[in-house]
């Protein structure tokens, strides 16, 4: 026989004012398996908690509902102090006659009215609550970083020097991203190679960090704390364990014509080769489309010019299965391709080139060993236009978004270039000088004052080739006229778009993204980290565009929830999960179908001699987050959700 | 009629969304009309067509399912699971023969208090002009009580 509590607060005049709360209490007192209907001012004060605990304790009571605020503000408090009580928290419901209820109604007696009804179903409700107790789900106290540039290299590094093992995975040949292409990086001008390499030697050292590079991820199953992940390592042909890194076979390469990806395509290389001269790890790996033998069986001058014998034609893919408890991804992103502008000449005019390309061109170690040169002709450009926003900000033909580091490394640029090229002159062409950040607007106002970059508000109409040199005209919206500048290099700052296969990646690792590509976060504000999926965090540029001090310090939030989540060997999860009758499933596999996290499958029931009685569903609850669409689906009744059964649910509806 | 018809309207809706926006409704002293009665669910994927029938049949005038704006269910999709089962539900319920427009369907995030309380004050005038939902109550009280045959 149930033996209810119903316990109504006044919440000093917040309730009692618009709900007579001594009539309320008479009335549910009256109703069937309520045992105590008190009221009281503020149930949620210490007096008022204490009171509901030795209620419960005398009365013997099986089920508490507070009428009071929202369950949203209170269900936490109540819960506790029924626990503490020794009643099942779970036993406990809120009937929220506050923010539902007296605060939006002014006629006393129709709120009355409401409040008894809404309090009267969770009554009902909670006659049918059953105990429930927290899922306790073991950890795999190991990290999978994917994305090995410097955003997933502070994540392994952070999550390792906790003493966690990390395994760090990266597509390319070698640690470093975008961050290693750079020449130096805003506001300090320190050199990127030069802060960029330790990170990437300390985390390829690092005793709990396992390097994968050149490997992808193939498939991810399971759930928070226990991951399974399988890992394809491509095959380099170069045997990792014998490569010292000499360099001797990307020497040897006949094929060395191939433009770098690395350099953006300003650089050559060879069919064997490193991204980049410090690359990490310095071996080398062979591109398979482009090596004479792989193309025609032909060649092996490599291998013969191996003092080592470590090139190895005959490596295949492997496959690595991991087991891991929490997942960072950190992707990066990709630049646009400007070539839809066909007004600003990018792929037809050499000379007009991207800021990324312009990052190469400005590197120590780039193929121009620093020098700003003209690609078309290797001379120094003495004039230099830059266009903003060659992509952001532009519905029409770009992206809408703000690409948020352009204004910084454009100045950057114009400093760059005037430190390198005395008497050079730079016109930059914006929109906004968006310069918010530490030292940042200083270092825009530096580029001006000390560097002479000079600004022109506007957008630019055209670039056209003129005697050898590039025509830019803009207007200048300022001064309310057409601009027509001659110029030796035009620079674009181009638009930061989600990796290609960004929304694929998403589908194989099980999180949200957005129209664009880029990565949901759980909650732009509050949860800016962590993907809708449990147990998955993102950093870096694969969530949105950012600068690498906002990714170091996304990847190191990033860790702090994985330590967070390291620091207990069992995950304690809300039991508000479904579960199936395997009674009466008929494996329709509706539910299946249904179910957004894969949290169900299929289920083999065997008689004792193993023969297949037959295949039901069956939910996982580490999986399952408590939405409920399956029980909806279900034909046969048999998946309930525990907290909303359609019991409960159904009680609700009649009492009210 | 002397006194004007209060109908009686069962909203279910999910607690992410719409249960938060009638918060916000509350927190924000809005008034609204009084006629309403929440049944909150995890997610509006969570809503069977059953409950919208049982509310029905106990004597609901008119029933309401409100929950996150499409593409932002926190559970990524169970709301589109409900819209997709209110356009095959609302066949069922043309062929039982009770009216669609009872049965009311809406997005109202957990920002929009204000459109919760606009919202509650518009299906609640356009109820009380359709008047009692009755197709049932009769049945019922000469079924559930026994003690009259």
């Amino acid at each position: 026989m149930a033996k209810i509590g119903v316990f109504i607060c006044h919440c000093g005049e917040n309730v009692a004012a618009k709900i007579d709360c001594t009539q309320l209490t008479a009335a549910i007192g009256e109703h069937p398996g309520v045992a105590v209907s008190v009221e009281y001012k503020y149930f949620c004060s210490d007096p008022g908690q204490e009171s509901v605990k030795k209620a419960i304790r005398e009365h013997g009571l099986t089920g508490v509902v507070v009428a009071a605020c929202s369950p949203r503000m209170h269900e936490a408090t109540f819960r506790n102090a029924c626990a503490e009580a020794g009643l099942n928290p779970y036993l406990c419901e809120i009937a929220n006659i506050r923010e539902h209820c007296s605060w939006v109604h002014t006629d006393k007696d129709m709120a009355t009215i409401k409040a008894l009804e809404i309090t009267r179903s969770l009554v009902e409700k909670v006659k049918r609550n059953n105990e429930l107790r927290p899922i306790e789900v073991p950890v795999t106290r190991r990290a999978l970083v994917i994305g090995g540039g410097i955003a997933g290299i502070q994540a392994a590094l952070d999550i390792a020097n906790a003493g966690h093992e990390v395994v760090l995975v990266e597509r390319e040949a070698s640690l470093g991203g975008h961050m290693a292409q750079l020449s130096e990086t805003f506001p300090t001008l320190d050199c990127s190679q030069c802060i960029m390499t330790p990170r990437m030697v300390e985390a390829a050292r690092h005793p709990k960090i396992r390097l994968l590079t050149y490997a992808e991820i193939e498939r991810v199953e399971g759930y928070i704390g226990n991951f399974k992940v399988k890992v394809r390592m491509k095959s380099r042909s170069v045997d990792m364990k014998k490569c010292t890194g000499c360099g001797d076979c990307m020497l040897k390469c006949p094929v060395k014509k191939i433009s770098s990806e690395f350099d953006c395509g300003l650089g050559k290389r060879a069919a064997i080769y490193t991204p980049f001269a410090q690359s990490v790890p310095n071996i080398p790996v062979i591109d398979k489309k482009r090596c004479t033998y792989f193309k025609n069986g032909k060649c092996q001058i490599c291998s013969k010019s191996c003092p080592i014998n470590a090139i190895d034609f005959t490596i295949e893919d492997e496959f690595l299965d991991i087991e891991i408890g929490a997942i960072v991804v950190a992707t990066g992103f990709q630049i646009q391709n400007t070539a839809m502008y066909g007004e600003y000449g990018y792929g037809k005019y050499a000379d007009v080139i991207t800021g990324l390309q312009f990052e190469r061109l400005a590197s120590a170690s780039g193929p121009t060993s620093g020098k700003i040169l003209r690609p078309s002709d290797n001379s120094e450009p003495q004039t230099v236009v830059f266009i903003q926003c060659a992509g952001s900000r532009d519905p029409s033909k770009g992206v809408r978004y703000c690409s948020k580091i352009c204004c910084m490394y454009t100045a950057k640029h114009a400093m760059l270039y005037a430190h390198k090229v005395h008497g050079g002159k730079t016109h930059i062409f914006y929109m906004d000088i968006r310069a918010g950040g530490k030292g940042y607007d200083e270092f825009t106002r530096r580029a001006i004052e000390e560097d002479e970059a000079s600004y022109v508000r506007g957008r630019v109409s055209k670039v056209w080739q003129e005697n050898g040199r590039l025509m830019v005209r803009g207007v200048d919206t300022l001064l309310g006229r057409p601009v027509e500048v001659a110029a030796d290099m035009v620079v674009l700052a181009t638009a930061i778009i989600a990796q290609p296969d960004a929304k694929e990646f998403a589908k194989t690792v099980g999180i949200g993204y957005d129209e664009y590509g880029f990565y949901n976060e759980a909650h732009l504000k509050l949860r800016p980290v962590e993907s809708s999926t449990a147990g998955i965090y993102l950093a870096g540029c694969c969530q949105s565009p950012k600068d690498i001090p906002d990714s170091v310090a996304q990847a190191s939030a990033t860790a702090s929830k994985v330590l967070a989540l390291f620091s207990k060997e069992q995950l304690e999860r809300e039991p508000v999960v479904a579960s199936n009758n395997e009674a009466t499933c008929a494996g329709c596999w509706g539910c299946v179908l249904a179910c957004p996290y894969g949290a169900i499958e299929q289920k083999d029931i065997l008689d004792r001699s193993g023969r297949l009685i037959k295949r039901v569903a069956s939910v996982n609850p580490g999986l399952c987050q408590g939405c409920g669409t399956c029980v909806t689906f279900c034909r046969s009744n048999s998946i309930d959700l525990a907290g909303f059964t359609e019991r409960q649910i159904f009680a609700e509806v009649m009492g009210l | 009629m002397s006194e004007p018809f209060e109908p009686k309207i069962v909203a279910f809706v999910c607690t992410y969304c719409t249960y938060a926006g009638a918060d916000l409704a509350g927190t924000s002293r809005l008034k609204y009309a009084p006629n309403v009665r929440i049944v909150r669910l995890p997610c509006t994927g969570r809503i069977s067509p059953m409950f919208i029938l049982k509310a029905l049949q106990k004597g609901a005038d008119g029933v309401l399912v409100s929950g996150c704006h499409p593409g932002d269910c926190h559970f990524t999709h169970g709301n589109y699971h409900a819209r997709r089962r209110w356009t095959v539900f609302r066949a069922l319920l043309e062929f039982t023969g009770i009216p669609l427009e009872r049965v009311k369907f809406s997005w109202i995030s957990a920002a929009e208090g204000v459109k919760f309380a606009e919202f509650i004050n518009t299906i609640t005038e356009d109820i009380r002009k359709q008047g009692p939902f009755d197709q049932y109550k009769q049945l019922i009280r000469d079924t559930e009580s026994p003690a009259t045959l």
